[in-house]
């Protein structure tokens, strides 16, 4: 993927926006999600929005390629939630790899149509890794702060099992993402390099964490310094910040990363913080103008959206981004 | 990273930077079975729970990386270090810092690689099992994130040599950097400490052995650390504390020279390197150094000196041995000697007809003499008591032979009854009055503290004593002592009321307690003036006319004091209200606490409170008077001082080393806001349900113009302002543990000791208001995180922020602190409890509030209107006269 960080050094790439924004737009009902797949699966699959990579890859497809035409130049698969804790919500453990690989192939798809109609502007694939539902560091149980629902051994055979499916599906990255619990982003991490050194992948990586509130720190309570040197133990495309946050409000711990990091810096904010009925108000201008100051003060390299952001959001915020250089890295690809 | 040098960096809940300029990472010991006795017992025992708190006792002292060890054969290491490592990750104050993981056995390592979301350190790898295991386990600590301890071992064993150590630790560096692709500062290098001075040849060079390998590490192998376990060199000196505290120092100062970065230590055996003596750090460096080859005798010679600090009495010793008998006695009573008094006395015993001889004729006459050197100013109260040690003993030990011959009173000066009042605990300085009374020949009835009225004048006449000496430090003492007087008075109990303590004064005596017109009332505020006091009032000669003067006084006194507060001038409560401290609130932002809420410390290290004690208090509890040290080199009191500190220093060392008191505390802090001059404290930053009402009482002394008349509430956003404000209230003590001593001290006969552990309690419980106070700016209230203050600044009050006691001037209402015991379940959480007067029991004890604004300062209420009093009554719903009583001492 030498041709991800050539781009690097030259432009101020952009993410795409939210997934779960735009399904929501198409009111899928519980048959539209079960599809002809999933026609027999005995429990309600409505709102688990991974599957629908495999039930309804036309409207995936379609809102990738809204969010390229929009001028993303990488799209996140349909795999937030793709592995076996995950999916455990919907008795779909067994789907995981299939889910990632749909996802993946679709997106690569997407991607491919772009870049052939572009060559100039290249289009990638990045696999999307969320946080689990589960926390390694922490206790569900106030009453028993030794307790852990999940152990660091699940968290990386889950994520080993996503990360097939991704790269054999096609993904030119992998972006562990959301991380509130940095142990769960060490345990993904771990499976990567684990696979990497098993299959020889060089695939790039990018770590986005997730400063909950105000505190400035993760939900796991680490500030943005030591969440850097926690994962910084591996050579990452990039670390960055995304969700919980507004453009405003994530600021200025984007700009302490800019000031520490040694990878590239991403961020992709939601599009301000949702309203009472959980749904995002900030207009593309508006995010836009809070997104001014990362652009003007050239503290990222990937810049993007998440909760409630549109291709709209995108299209505004990518016709800004070429107008500003990126942040001064020398990056270092070696694997 | 890109913007610095390659430094090592590790992570807690925040991260940790060793840098070129970081001049030594200390990492915390005592979570390790295999170094803590303690800790092996509570893991073993399954109390994890107490063996958190050890965590955070090394966390809060200062431990930057805290190293966590298992390795116990009836331990099940795995489970045990998955178990603490995810109970300290729910501790955000422990978790701040970063682990450093340590077992010889990788399952066991990895299991805490597994539980830990920062970066934390394996300790250890070696080239012990050969290049292909080192590899792979290099690999794998990699692929976890962890930095790594390498020790200089390899296949052909431990590098004990200079050679050897930079052979492995050159092969290990290589290994790792090249093959593995290991990043250089996350490698520490542990190129072997061994003891020094063990009188084997061969370990004269591991110290300098190790610095030259700790040099060439650093000179070499680009960005990699050198760590070591430091007490390890000092092992030949074991249970020579002060030469073992001297060899570490002066390790890490030639080890952090010759590039040291991190190390094991333990700060309870660390001395500061510029406070070695001179000699003795002579000696040390002439073994690290391996400076002349006489270096071991010489400091194994020098060392049996200091262990047993006898090296100057040998001498003198010889010479007041060979006196006559008398001399010997008032030798030992000056000295305070008490080695030779049982043999002294016998052979005295033998001399005389009838036992009580000894006491009329030797004990006496010896201490005559000390009242005489006492009353010259030659003798210092410390040594008075000292010497009533030994008397005590010579006593002890005449009784029985005394007994056997009926008939026989001992003479005495007068019959003294001493009692700290009702409701209060404290009775240090009742102590050393009765110590010096009892050295003087007077019959001391001691009724101890907390004693009622009726019991006191009960005691008195049965006992039929001379002279009733009462004590208190807190302000409703002073009511109590009013209320002994006035039923003196009603059951006619015509004799000398003697008034002493803290909060007692000549004007307080003269005017509130003087006039109920009892025989004679008298303040005796220093221990030293006592005996003079007594003397004069119980001589026939002399007593009515000393009585009759002394009434003269007090009533011209009385008087005086009267026409003069009479003539000062009070603002009416609003007029007060109006001229309140203006602070500008619109451009002030309350720092949001980091820690909000209650916490408590179970099990405080003494000896981390060490550096905070502030000695001056100390020494004016013993009757000396000057500002600590120069009070050491005083050219009056200065020797005296120096005893009197060598001999604390030493009680103090024995407190910490066999754990004779237990420092706990209890504190929180709140979202708060004024109404008015209360501070309502509240449950959450929404600030809907109140927890509690603090009721602040303002100055209403007339001031001049500009100057303010100040509440503590002033210090607080008032609620109108819509801004949360904090605020936060504690409870400290030091003093669990004290009485059961003291009493033993007491009971063989070692007042001296008993009043310097009481004084050394309470010195320790400021030292641990001052240690938390500190805790609380710069961590869990977090308002001055960058704050770095030494000791005289801190006894200087040069922090921002206050900590102001209730029963003290700027809030002497004592009743606060039923709110606090309430708001911090103090009673329940750390046991100390509140008297019928409120004083807190046990006596080593504060309590207090926190007030973060920048612009709070301390101040003394002063006397407050009864309009004041009214609106207090009021708000605190209490009936007048109660709030009189409470807040007598500061009514007009």
């Amino acid at each position: 993927m030498s041709d991800i960080t050539a781009q690097l050094q030259e432009r101020i790439l952009v993410l795409d926006g939210a997934m779960g924004t735009m399904i929501q737009a198409y009111g899928f009902e519980e048959e539209d999600y079960r599809g002809t797949q999933f026609k027999d699966h005995h429990c309600p699959v409505k709102g688990n929005n991974d599957m629908l990579s495999i039930t309804q890859p036309q409207a995936i497809k379609d809102i990738h390629r809204s969010y390229l035409e929009a001028g993303a130049d990488i799209i996140e698969t349909n795999t937030f939630s793709s592995t076996s804790i995950g999916m455990a919500d919907y008795a779909m453990e067994d789907a995981v790899y299939d889910l990632n690989y749909a996802a993946a192939k679709i997106a690569r798809e997407a991607a491919d149509e772009f870049t052939t109609a572009n060559p100039k502007q290249p289009r990638f694939v990045a696999g999307s890794i969320g946080p689990t539902n589960k926390t390694a560091s922490m206790s569900p149980d106030v009453n028993d702060p030794g307790y852990r629902a999940i152990t660091f051994d699940a968290l990386v055979a889950a994520y080993a099992e996503q990360v097939e499916g991704l790269v054999a599906g096609g993904v030119d990255i992998l972006l562990v993402e959301t991380v509130f619990d940095t142990l769960n982003a060490k345990a993904a991490l771990f499976a990567i390099e684990s696979l990497k050194q098993e299959k020889g992948w060089n695939h790039p990586v990018m770590i986005s964490g997730t400063i909950t509130d105000a505190s400035g720190r993760t939900l796991s309570g680490q500030t943005v310094e030591a969440f850097l040197v926690s994962i910084a133990h591996l050579p990452l495309l990039s670390v960055g910040f995304n969700c919980a946050l507004g453009a405003d409000q994530l600021y200025p711990y984007v700009k302490r990363l800019d000031a520490i990091a040694p990878f590239c810096v991403s961020a992709h904010p939601n599009a301000g913080l949702p309203n009472a009925f959980g749904a995002y108000d900030q207009s593309p201008e508006e995010m836009l103008a809070l997104l001014e100051p990362y652009l003007k003060d050239a503290v990222v390299n990937i810049i993007g959206g998440c909760c409630g952001t549109t291709p709209a959001h995108i299209e505004k915020i990518a016709q800004a981004a070429k107008n500003f250089t990126p942040r001064n890295i020398k990056i270092n690809t070696h694997a | 990273m890109p913007r610095t040098t390659p430094h090592l960096m590790l992570s807690g809940l925040e991260a940790l930077h060793v840098t070129p300029q970081t001049n030594f990472v200390n990492i915390g010991e005592r979570t390790n079975v295999t170094g803590s006795r303690k800790f092996l017992r509570l893991i073993q025992a399954g109390d994890f729970n107490a063996a958190v708190e050890i965590a955070r006792e090394q966390v809060l002292g200062g431990a930057q990386i805290i190293d966590v060890n298992m390795d116990e054969g009836m331990i099940d290491g795995v489970e045990a270090m998955t178990t603490f490592l995810n109970l300290i990750a729910a501790e955000p104050d422990i978790a701040r810092v970063p682990v450093m993981i340590d077992s010889s056995k990788w399952e066991i390592i990895e299991a805490g690689l597994k539980v830990v979301q920062g970066k934390c350190v394996v300790n250890s790898i070696s080239l012990k099992e050969g290049e292909a295991e080192f590899i792979a386990t290099a690999k794998k600590i990699r692929r976890y994130g962890s930095a790594v301890v390498v020790m200089a071992f390899d296949e052909k064993g431990q590098a004990d040599t200079l050679d050897r150590r930079i052979e492995i630790c050159k092969r290990s560096y290589d290994i790792l950097v090249n093959e593995v692709q290991f990043p250089p500062q996350d490698i520490i290098f542990d190129p072997n400490i061994f003891p020094v001075a063990t009188g084997m040849e061969e370990h004269k060079t591991n110290a300098v052995d190790f610095f030259k390998a700790t040099a060439w590490i650093r000179k070499n192998l680009p960005y990699a650390n050198v760590s070591g376990g430091v007490s390890n060199v000092s092992f030949s000196f074991r249970g020579n504390n002060r030469v073992r505290e001297a060899m570490h120092a002066a390790f890490l100062y030639h080890g952090i020279q010759h590039g040291m970065n991190l190390g094991i230590v333990n700060p309870t055996l660390l001395e500061v390197y510029d406070e070695i003596p001179k000699d003795l750090l002579e000696y040390v460096e002439d073994v690290l150094l391996n400076r002349r080859p006489d270096a071991t005798e010489r400091l194994l010679d020098f060392a049996e000196g200091v262990k047993g600090n006898s090296t100057k009495t040998a001498k003198e010793e010889a010479t007041w041995r060979q006196e006559p008998l008398q001399h010997r006695i008032t030798h030992a009573l000056i000295k305070g000697i008490d080695a030779y008094i049982i043999e002294d006395v016998e052979a005295a015993r033998l001399e005389v007809d009838r036992p009580i001889e000894v006491i009329e004729g030797h004990l006496m006459n010896g201490m005559n003499v000390v009242g005489d050197l006492f009353g010259e100013g030659k003798m210092f109260l410390p040594q008075v008591v000292k010497s009533a040690r030994v008397m005590k003993k010579a006593v002890a030990y005449l009784q029985p032979f005394i007994h056997a011959e009926k008939n026989e009173v001992a003479p005495s000066a007068g019959k003294v009854l001493m009692a700290t009042v009702k409701g209060d605990v404290h009775d240090i300085g009742k102590n050393i009055v009765s110590v010096v009374l009892a050295c003087n020949n007077f019959e001391i009835i001691d009724l101890g503290v907390m004693v009622p009225p009726e019991k006191i004048i009960e005691t008195a006449r049965q006992e039929q004593v001379d002279v009733i000496g009462l004590s208190g430090l807190i302000t409703p003492s002073l009511d109590e002592m009013i209320y002994v007087a006035q039923e003196m008075k009603r059951q006619e109990v015509k004799i000398p009321l003697l008034i002493g303590g803290a909060t007692t004064s000549k004007a307080h005596t003269a005017v509130k307690i003087a006039p109920e017109g009892l025989d004679a009332i008298i303040h005796v505020n220093d221990a030293s003036k006592a005996v003079n006091v007594l003397s004069q009032l119980l001589n026939e000669k002399t007593g009515p006319k000393y009585k009759l003067q002394i009434r003269e006084d007090y009533d011209s006194f009385r008087d005086k004091f009267l026409d003069r507060t009479s003539k000062k001038s009070y603002l009416s409560l609003p007029a007060a209200r109006e001229n309140k401290l203006q602070l500008n609130w619109e451009n002030f932002t309350p720092v949001v606490p980091q820690h909000l809420g209650t916490h408590t410390i179970n099990d405080m290290d003494l000896e981390l409170l060490l550096p905070y004690i502030d000695w001056s208090p100390f020494f004016r509890s013993w009757d000396l008077h000057g500002k600590f040290p120069n009070i050491l080199t005083d050219v009056v009191v200065g020797s005296q001082a120096r005893e009197l500190f060598d001999d604390a220093q030493a009680l103090l060392e024995t407190i910490i080393k066999e754990q004779w008191l237990t420092a706990k505390a209890r504190f929180g802090l709140f979202p708060a806001n004024s109404v008015d001059d209360d501070i309502e404290v509240y449950a959450d930053s929404e600030r809907n349900t109140v927890l509690a009402k603090w009721i602040t009482l303002r100055q209403q002394l007339q001031k001049r113009a500009g100057e303010p008349n100040l509440a503590l509430a002033d210090f607080i956003v008032p609620k109108a302002h819509n801004i949360t404000d904090y605020m936060g209230c504690f409870c400290v003590t030091t003093g669990f543990g004290t009485d059961a001593r003291a009493k033993a001290f007491e009971a063989a006969n070692d007042d001296y000791n008993s009043i310097m552990l009481k004084a050394l309690a309470d010195r320790l419980a400021e030292a641990f208001a001052e240690y938390l106070h500190q805790q609380v700016r710069t961590h869990f209230w977090g308002y001055s995180p960058e704050e770095n203050l030494d000791n005289d600044a801190l006894i200087g009050e040069q922090y921002k922020g206050i900590r102001p006691a209730p029963g003290y001037p700027a809030c002497p209402d004592h009743l606060e602190k039923k709110t606090l015991w309430k708001l911090l379940d103090v009673e329940e959480t750390i046991g100390v409890q509140l008297t019928d007067s409120l004083a807190m029991w046990p006596a080593a004890s504060v309590s207090g509030y926190y007030f973060g604004h920048p612009e709070a300062r301390y101040f003394g209420l002063g006397k407050i209107k009864d309009d004041q009093l009214l609106d207090y009554c009021s708000r605190r719903v209490l009936p007048e006269a109660e709030g009189r009583k409470w807040l007598n001492p500061n009514l007009t």
